[in-house]
């Protein structure tokens, strides 16, 4: 295979292939948990449990308080950077975009691909950092399970390949570009089978957390 | 109760999970930040008591029973089966080194509410026979003679004598159409008897009528705190019954936190029916007399003061203005502890820990958070509104040889009526 044959299987089959399994695999995923359902709360309500999952699905981005930020500082300022970084490449970076255009039939403006640039770097330094807190804190190495490496990897990889890529750094631009893609799709795959499912499965954390909490009075 | 074994105990697991728990599973990403939220971690530097890795055998049971992939591992054998072992040895974490004070829950990055599922997985540890003994003798005394801490009608009785003698009130037992069914915590009966006698002059003077059930006068629910729903819901039956037969308007849950939780939230649920009468704090209650002018006091508590705020009326019951109205009333010189309100920290000894005798070492561990915050505080009196925080904030300061007095919230304010 040479490098104009796997771009073009890693655009079209490939990606098609890993689409396929990352759709399907969520709306399993999402079934899995609302199937389990849950019992009806027969207490009298203080509050309106519905205003107050809606605003916790916001409200929990933010930390709850001074003092517990300062108390996960780390965790805070890395998170924020892999994650903000992350979502600007994502959709903001032009052929991204153009990518999703084609798809679904729509865009939006995008950045100027040098800010995109600056963004990747800090989601891939923030990323390392979070894999240094992962194998030094007592907590967070404890807590760790193979799984955690793996989406990491998973995660850093098309960041880095793409990073690679716009910067056309020690391979031929091509095979840059299809591992790129390929990584992508492994991420896509691993997707619905591993705690990448987060990205989706939070907002339903969020609400129902914050609805239970609203129903007594809580803001949470 | 059948026999506690792991097939039991797996099975009640598996009852316990339901959308919610699936969700947070789903979305915990390992990054740790519960355990900088609790006590038993930052006061221990213990990794194990990290909040979430308190549920490992529950995840795993729903991983393995409830998610496509975790099937598939089973079917092949490829993952870890949750043991006997496992749930004895995660006893210790659920029970000693977790109060469900639900700190955790409000500042988890995806919105895990670690602390309800805490409460489910304690219900498939009991199952399984790994309930710690402390929690099992509390548990059976409530059942067998109606409060946890062994206490009869005789003692209650013998305590309204001794406050007719003294102030010449009277405490009323089984009058029904009354505005309020008063419950207690066996820990009022036994160490703070002030608290009966601060209601009674309290409902007489804002001209209300109450009593006490000779069938169901305590409040505490031992069932809620092992995790045997069966029992919690025997437990607040007997509070349901009492409140029916009385024709009471409202069942005020005395200063006790999960008292409080188990009729006022717990409650209906465990019944299955929603209540005829209101469920209130006494702090809510007393709270309410202020607005409507019937809580007429006098004079001004002149040294520095803080609240304890119980975690089950902040966190897991939105009374949290309610007692700083009330201290407001009659304190000029009240200062907030730090982190107070929704997110202030567990004495150490709530969910059932203070309970478990050999969860001792751990429980006053614990309080060092609570110390290091009077410390840099300096009060002169600490005030709270729950008798099982009052009792490890008692031995805590003790132990550290500090010389704080703690008060009730509602005996405080009795102390300040009006005489008329």
């Amino acid at each position: 295979m040479n490098s104009a044959e796997f771009l073009l299987w890693v655009r079209g089959p490939g990606l098609n292939i890993a689409m396929v399994i990352f759709i399907i695999g969520m709306l399993i995923r999402l079934l899995e948990i609302f199937m389990l359902g849950r019992k009806q709360n027969l207490a009298e309500l203080r509050g309106n449990g519905i205003s107050a999952g809606l605003r916790t699905i916001f409200t929990r981005s933010t930390p709850a308080d001074k003092n517990s930020m300062r108390r996960s500082m780390f965790t805070f300022v890395a998170g924020y950077g892999f994650h903000i970084g992350l979502f600007v490449v994502i959709f903001l970076l032009m052929p991204h975009i153009q990518l999703i255009q084609s798809l679904l039939g729509f865009g939006w403006p995008a950045l100027p691909t040098p800010v995109v640039d600056l963004f990747t770097v800090i989601a891939l330094i923030s990323l390392m950092a979070l894999l240094w807190r992962r194998l030094t804190h007592p907590v967070v190495r404890y807590l760790s399970t193979p799984q955690d490496y793996l989406v990491w990897a998973a995660t850093f990889l098309p960041l880095l390949t793409g990073y690679m890529s716009y910067h056309h750094l020690w391979f031929p631009y091509s095979w840059l570009l299809g591992m790129h893609i390929l990584s992508v799709e492994f991420l896509l795959i691993l997707f619905p089978f591993t705690k990448l499912t987060h990205a989706f499965t939070l907002f339903i954390s969020r609400w129902y957390t914050g609805m239970m909490a609203g129903e007594k009075g809580v803001a949470s | 109760m059948s026999k506690a074994t792991l097939d039991r105990g797996v099975q009640i697991l598996k009852e316990h999970i339901d959308a919610p728990t699936a969700a947070y599973f789903s979305s915990c990403v390992n990054c740790g930040m519960c355990a900088d939220a609790c006590l038993f971690y930052t006061e221990t530097g213990d990794p194990a008591y990290t909040p979430i890795n308190k549920l490992e055998p529950m995840r795993r049971l729903w991983e393995q029973e409830y998610t496509l992939v975790g099937r598939i591992k089973k079917l092949i054998g490829l993952s870890k089966p949750v043991t006997d072992e496992e749930l004895g040895e995660w006893s210790d974490l659920v029970y000693h080194a977790c109060s469900m004070c639900g700190r955790c829950s409000m500042v988890c990055p995806v919105g895990n509410d670690i602390s309800y599922m805490i409460r489910n997985i304690r219900e498939g540890i009991s199952a399984a026979g790994y309930a710690p003994e402390g929690l099992i003798g509390a548990t059976t005394r409530a059942v067998e003679i109606g409060s946890p801490m062994g206490i009869t009608m005789h003692a209650l009785n013998t305590q309204a004598r001794n406050i007719k003698e003294s102030s010449g009130l009277e405490i009323p037992f089984d009058r029904e159409g009354v505005d309020y069914l008063v419950l207690l915590s066996s820990m009022e009966v036994i160490n703070f008897p002030e608290y009966l006698e601060a209601i009674a002059r309290i409902f007489k003077q804002a001209g209300k009528s109450w009593t006490i059930s000779s069938e169901a006068f305590e409040a505490t629910n031992s069932g809620i705190q092992i995790g045997v729903s069966d029992i919690a819901r025997e437990l607040v039956s007997r509070v349901v019954e009492a409140a029916e037969k009385l024709k009471v308007k409202t069942v005020v849950s005395p200063e006790c936190g999960h008292a409080y939780t188990a009729i006022r939230w717990d409650g209906p649920n465990l019944m299955g029916r929603r209540f005829s009468f209101k469920v209130k704090h006494i702090i809510e209650v007393l709270d309410e007399l202020r607005e409507e002018g019937l809580l007429k006091v006098e004079g001004i508590e002149e040294s520095c003061m803080t609240f304890h705020d119980p975690c089950q009326l902040v966190r897991k019951g939105g009374v949290i203005e309610q007692p700083r109205n009330l201290l407001k009333m009659i304190a000029t010189n009240f200062v907030e502890m730090e982190d107070s309100g929704k997110m202030n920290w567990c004495c150490g000894a709530g969910g059932g820990v203070s309970a478990i005798e050999e969860a001792e070492g751990i429980r006053l561990k614990a309080f060092n958070r609570k110390k290091s915050q009077l410390e840099h505080l300096q009060v002169d009196t600490l005030v709270t509104a729950c008798s099982n925080c009052r009792i490890q904030l008692e031995e805590g300061l003790e132990v550290n040889e500090m010389d704080i007095p703690v008060v009730g919230l509602t005996e405080m304010l009795a102390d300040h009526l009006v005489e008329e």
